[in-house]
């Protein structure tokens, strides 16, 4: 049978991903962190303008484990990890798939910052426990994987490649348009970046920053162009939570679209919460990376198509 | 009419009246933003290419093209010539406006001439093709170190890769499409 031939093909970038998986995990076990699992179908997401969750019933299914994840940081447990399944209707391209597998990590009592050593660190590890040493090859583009990585702010990138200025793109609703088409390929090419400092209105679950509260403590990680995390140091002000939930849900039912509840067990823990930070990335994408794929499809056994 | 989630490689849509047809299409999104379609558009009237990016509210008119039945004769000086079997008509396109299909036209084999205000600008063909393998490396059985696929070439010329058990002399049938390998077809 052919989708038997199909699936032969991908015999090496499985065994690849699943070295990496393990490899992960063995990086935070090292380090006592505690690995979790919850729920996957839950009642009440985080409302998010640009996420669609997958109904299931009158639930549906995470597009994140992390309100879970933040409910046990409130409740005292501090480096938590978990290796799971996240679902987000209607994404569908050469590197996104409608269910796909993150990692998210959790740290009580740091910020942002740490997670970006966390980074370096792990996939330094990862890169050696797959036989890849300093350098990663991805579609023909050489990464130096050594640290330190660089760092550039949302304004900075903007600024050098864009054609637009962060606030005139931000008024004039190019923001996305930009990074994807001017910002996004040209970072991480020659060393992983990190690009943060993101506007505060762009990070829904983002403390900002003390000194500047146009700024939200968050960062992402570019490698070869390649989308990989998403990280913040996670808010806990339960009035300003709530209020960005509302705005968001507002907008959505302005939008006709479906809004669920929202997550009332989550907000009550937000005041028991002490300063943490948290990140969420994408191992079919680190997948992608480390096994030289330019497409999701050939990191994962079965694409929804093939089922 | 067609929506952004709509988009894909080979759609034709209509742009300021005229007709494009997508060359490109990647779907884009990046972190917690918003849902964007990166297509290469090509105007099948003049040729010109260029990029745009959509939006998922973005909404598209098919392009105003009609279809004829014809026949694919022959390909003379990096013409391809079809023929009406009705009106004996015979059309010109250029290798151009053939675009990939190139890889897929059988002797004779039966398309869907494209017609913008009565001027041939393109063709459809069907899904799925049987060709031939007229070249191709031997299977060794048991042979693993070459691993799980191998380039062919087809009648038309065109190579792909399929499975190790494929033999010179073999009819395989092909997604013009994806212009990729989908089975073996026995006879």
């Amino acid at each position: 049978m052919d989708e038997d031939w199909k699936l032969s093909c991908k015999i090496g970038t499985l065994r690849i991903r699943s070295a990496v998986t393990q490899a992960i995990r063995r990086f935070f076990l090292d380090q006592d962190f505690l690995e979790i699992e919850t729920p996957v179908r839950i009642p009440a997401p985080a409302p998010e303008p640009h996420i669609e969750p997958v109904p299931s019933g009158e639930w549906c299914l995470q597009t994140s484990p992390e309100l879970c994840m933040k409910r046990l940081l409130a409740a005292g447990y501090s480096n938590i990890f978990q290796i799971c399944k996240c679902f987000r209707s209607g994404e569908r391209g050469a590197h996104h798939l409608p269910e796909f597998s993150m990692i998210e990590w959790y740290r009580a009592g740091t910020d942002y910052l740490t997670l970006m050593a966390d980074c370096e660190a792990l996939i330094a590890h990862v890169a050696g426990e797959i036989g890849l040493r300093d350098t990663v090859s991805w579609q023909g583009k050489r990464v130096c994987l050594a640290p330190p990585w660089e760092r550039i702010t949302v304004r900075e990138a903007f600024s050098r490649y864009a054609d637009l200025g962060l606030d005139e793109a931000l008024t004039l609703d190019r923001f996305d348009e930009m990074m994807v088409n001017r910002i996004e390929p040209r970072l991480g090419i020659e060393r992983p970046v990190f690009l943060y400092e993101y506007p505060a209105t762009l990070g829904a679950l983002a403390r900002v920053k003390v000194e500047d509260h146009q700024v939200a403590e968050r960062f992402e990680l570019y490698i070869a162009g390649l989308e990989l995390a998403n990280a913040f140091s996670e808010l806990t002000d339960p009035m300003e939570q709530r209020r960005r939930f509302e705005e968001v849900s507002h907008d959505r039912r302005l939008k006709n679209l479906h809004t669920y509840p929202l997550p009332e067990r989550f907000l009550d823990s937000l005041s028991a919460m002490a300063p943490s930070a948290g990140i969420a990335l994408g191992i079919d994408r680190l997948v992608m990376l480390l096994a030289d794929q330019d497409t999701i499809d050939t990191v994962v056994a079965f694409t929804p198509e093939s089922l | 009419m067609y929506t952004a989630s709509d988009l894909r490689k080979g759609l034709r849509i209509k742009i300021d009246n005229d007709p494009y047809i997508v060359t490109e299409f990647n779907f884009v999104k990046p972190g917690k933003g918003q849902a964007l379609y990166r297509c290469k558009l090509k105007n099948m009237v003049n040729g010109n290419q260029f990029e745009r990016t959509f939006r998922s509210v973005d909404v598209f008119d098919a392009a105003d093209l009609q279809e004829k039945k014809m026949q694919y004769l022959y390909k003379e000086e990096g013409k391809y010539c079809f023929m009406d079997n009705q009106s004996y008509e015979q059309v010109f396109l250029t290798e151009d406006q053939v675009g990939d299909a190139k890889n897929f036209l059988l002797d004779n084999i039966e398309v869907e001439i494209l017609l913008f205000e009565d001027r041939p600008l393109g063709i459809s063909l069907p899904n799925f093709i049987d060709v031939t393998v007229t070249k191709a490396d031997p299977w060794a059985k048991g042979d693993s170190v070459s691993g799980n696929t191998k380039p062919v070439t087809v009648q038309t010329g065109y190579q792909l890769q399929v499975p190790p058990f494929i033999e010179e002399g073999e009819k395989i049938r092909i997604d013009t499409r994806s212009g990729e390998y989908l089975t073996r077809v026995k006879g």
